[in-house]
C-alpha cells in the first residue's frame, strides 16, 4: 500500500463560492488515516491523455489538506479558494485523476479515558476536526466542540456535528449564527461553567495561528492539555525540504512529520 | 545498454543523483523507491555544528517553480554519521555528502571529519553560502578564494570531491577553473538562483529571509546555459542540474556537457521523480539504439 498513489475524483462540490468538498477514491488500496493527517493533493487532474498542466509545471507543488471525512465514495477534503492552486481544484471534474501523497503527519492523539474532550474549530480549521469529531463519538467519547467562523455561510456540516458533539456551541464574528463573539471566548466560557470541561479536559484546536494561540494561552492558565494542528507552507510533506517549519522550546520541527499535530505547550508563539 | 558513467574515482551505475536539500537524508523517500536504483544519493547539506535555519514561511511557489529560505539547517556532521549514515550504507549506491562552512578552516575540517570513516563515498562543496572572514561574502562568488577553499578542502580528503558551484555570478566558467585548479574531481551546477516575492497587499516580503533560492522548472534554461558554457572552460566532469522533472530534460544536461544529472525539485511534487527520470533515460536511449550513454556527453550539435 504505497502512500503515493493516483485517484479519481468522485465528487466536487462547491459549498458557497469559497469553500469546496472534494472527494476522492484511490485506485488502489490506501493506507487507512488517522484524524488530524492530511494529503498533499496535485491541482489538475489528467482525464486520458497528459494534462498539459503537466508540460508547463505550473503550478507546480502539491497542496497540503487536512483528511475531512471518510465516506463510502472515497476521502474528503474540505478546501478554501485561496490563489491559483485552489482555484484550479475547484475545477477539478468527475472521474478525472489526481496524484496523492498521503495520509501523512502524525494525527490527534486519543483522550485519555478520565478526561472530557473540547473540540475547537476557528474556520476552515473545521476541515482537520470533523473527522476525529466523528470517531470520538463512535468511540462513545463524544466531545464538546465549539465552532466558531466570521458569518453564518461559511458554517458547514452543523447537523451532523450536532450529532457528533455531546453539544455544540456555534459562534460567529457577526452574529449572523449562535453567539456574536469569538471562538475561544465561546471556549473559555463554557470551560468555566460545564463541570466536565472545568475539572478534566483536553483540547483540541484547529484554525487561525492566532486563535491557537489563544487557546495555547487559555490551555497554560488552567493546566489543561491542549493539542493543535498547525498549518505552514509545504513543499515536499514528507520531511524532506524542512520548508513547514514551526519554533518549538526544542527547536523548530516539521509540520508535515513531528505535526500537524503540537501540545500547545511546545510551541513558541 | 550502458548507463554508467564515472566522476572522480566513482563509478555509478547511472548517471542521475538526488540534488541536495531535496531528498532529506535518504530514508524520507525510501518508503517510496528502492535506493539501489538511484547512481548516487547526495544528502542534505551538513556543517560541523548543527544548524538551526530560518523561520518560516521558508518556501514560497513562483511561476514554474520555487524560492526556499531553509538556512542549510542540518543536524551536525556528527549526528549524521551516528544516526542517518548507517541507513545509508544498506544500499549498494554510492553516498555523496553536501557540506558547507563559514570559514576556510571549517571546511576543512568538516571535509576531515566526514573522510575519516567508512560509508562516505564522495564530498559535494557547497560554496554558495557566506564566509565570515570576508564580511559574509559568499565564497563561490570570487575565483581566488574559491581556489583557496577548495584547495584548503582538498588537502583534507582522498574522497571524490564534488564543487558545486553558485549560479549568482557573471562568469561561471571562470569559478569552474578556479574549482578544477585547486583539484576538484567534478564540479556541480547549478545551485539555487537568488530571488524574491512580495506580497502587494501586506506590502511584505514572502519568505521571512526576504530573498531566496530559485529552482524548479523555471530555471532549467539558465541552468543548462551554464553547464554548456563550464563544459567549454573545464576538463573535469560535470554534474548538471536545474529543473530537472523528467528523462528529456536530463538528455539535454547531457548534451550540453554534463556526465550526471541531478533531480531535485521533482522529487517534491513526484517523490519517485529520480527514479523515472531513469527509465526515461533508457527509454530514449532504447528507441535511438543508443547503447553507451556517455555518447551523449556534450553532444549538442551546433552550426
Amino acid at each position: 500500500m504505497s502512500r503515493y498513489f493516483t485517484a479519481e475524483i468522485a465528487d466536487n462540490r462547491p459549498l458557497n463560492n469559497e469553500y469546496n468538498l472534494l472527494t476522492f477514491s484511490p485506485l488502489a488500496p490506501a493506507q487507512e488515516p488517522e484524524p488530524g493527517q492530511f494529503y498533499m493533493i496535485s491541482t489538475f487532474g489528467k482525464s486520458g491523455a497528459q494534462s498539459s498542466y503537466e508540460d508547463t509545471h505550473d503550478p507546480l507543488l502539491k497542496r497540503p489538506f487536512s483528511l475531512f471525512r471518510k465516506t463510502t465514495k472515497g476521502l474528503q477534503i474540505l478546501f478554501r479558494i485561496r490563489g491559483r492552486g485552489t482555484a484550479m481544484m475547484r475545477e477539478l471534474k468527475k472521474g478525472s485523476r489526481i496524484e496523492v501523497l498521503g495520509p501523512l503527519g502524525n494525527s490527534y492523539p486519543s483522550p485519555p479515558r478520565n478526561k472530557t474532550p473540547l473540540i475547537i474549530a476557528g474556520g476552515i480549521g473545521i476541515a482537520s476536526l470533523f473527522y476525529f469529531a466523528e470517531r470520538l463519538s463512535r468511540a462513545k467519547k463524544k466531545a464538546y466542540i465549539s465552532y466558531g467562523v466570521r458569518s453564518e455561510k461559511e458554517l458547514f456540516m452543523v447537523e451532523e456535528l450536532k450529532r457528533f458533539a455531546k453539544e455544540l456551541s456555534i459562534s460567529t464574528d457577526d452574529g449572523s449564527c449562535g453567539e456574536r463573539g469569538c471562538v475561544t471566548d465561546i471556549a473559555g466560557n463554557l470551560l468555566s461553567h460545564i463541570p466536565a470541561l472545568s475539572t478534566n479536559c483536553v483540547m483540541y484546536a484547529c484554525g487561525p495561528r492566532k486563535m491557537l494561540e489563544a487557546v495555547s494561552g487559555m490551555a497554560k492558565q488552567r493546566g489543561i492539555e491542549a493539542y493543535l494542528s498547525m498549518e505552514e507552507v509545504m513543499a515536499c510533506g514528507v520531511g524532506a525540504c524542512l520548508g513547514c517549519v514551526v519554533g518549538t522550546v526544542n527547536g523548530y520541527k516539521r509540520v508535515c512529520k513531528e505535526g500537524p499535530v503540537f501540545n500547545g505547550q511546545e510551541i513558541v508563539w | 545498454m550502458d548507463l554508467s558513467v564515472e566522476i572522480g574515482k566513482l563509478k555509478l551505475r547511472n548517471p542521475v543523483m538526488t540534488a541536495s536539500g531535496t531528498f532529506g537524508y535518504g530514508e524520507e523517500y525510501a518508503e517510496f523507491m528502492d535506493l539501489s536504483r538511484l547512481g548516487a544519493v547526495v544528502v542534505k547539506g551538513l556543517s560541523l555544528q548543527p544548524k538551526e535555519g530560518n523561520p518560516s514561511p521558508r518556501i514560497v511557489e513562483t511561476a514554474g517553480g520555487m524560492l526556499n529560505a531553509i538556512g542549510l539547517q542540518n543536524i551536525g556532521v556528527e549526528r549524521f554519521i551516528q544516526e542517518k549514515l548507517p541507513f545509508l550504507t544498506q544500499f549498494n549506491t554510492p553516498v555523496i555528502v553536501n557540506f558547507f562552512g563559514d570559514s576556510v578552516e571549517e571546511y576543512a575540517k568538516a571535509a576531515e571529519r566526514l573522510s575519516a570513516g567508512e560509508g562516505i563515498h564522495g564530498l559535494e562543496m557547497n560554496i554558495s553560502c557566506p564566509n565570515k572572514q570576508a564580511e559574509w561574502c559568499i565564497f563561490g562568488t570570487d575565483p581566488k578564494v574559491t581556489f583557496e577553499v577548495v584547495s584548503a578542502v582538498r588537502k583534507s580528503t582522498d574522497l571524490t570531491l564534488i564543487v558545486k558551484l553558485s549560479p549568482n555570478v557573471t562568469d561561471i566558467g571562470v569559478m569552474a577553473r578556479a574549482a578544477e585548479d585547486a583539484g576538484a574531481d567534478a564540479v556541480s551546477l547549478i545551485n539555487t538562483i537568488t530571488g524574491m516575492a512580495i506580497d502587494i497587499e501586506t506590502r511584505m516580503p514572502r519568505l521571512a529571509n526576504i530573498t531566496g533560492g530559485l529552482s524548479g522548472p523555471a530555471v532549467k534554461p539558465v541552468a543548462l546555459r551554464m553547464v554548456w558554457e563550464v563544459y567549454k572552460a573545464v576538463k573535469i566532469p560535470i554534474i548538471g542540474m536545474g529543473g530537472i522533472m523528467n528523462g528529456q530534460d536530463s538528455i539535454e544536461f547531457m548534451l550540453a556537457g554534463a556526465t550526471a544529472v541531478a533531480v531535485g525539485t521533482a522529487h517534491f511534487i513526484n517523490p519517485v521523480a529520480s527514479v523515472q527520470v531513469i527509465e526515461e533515460m533508457e527509454n530514449f536511449m532504447r528507441g535511438r539504439g543508443i547503447t553507451h550513454i556517455k555518447d551523449l556527453i556534450g553532444g549538442l550539435i551546433t552550426k
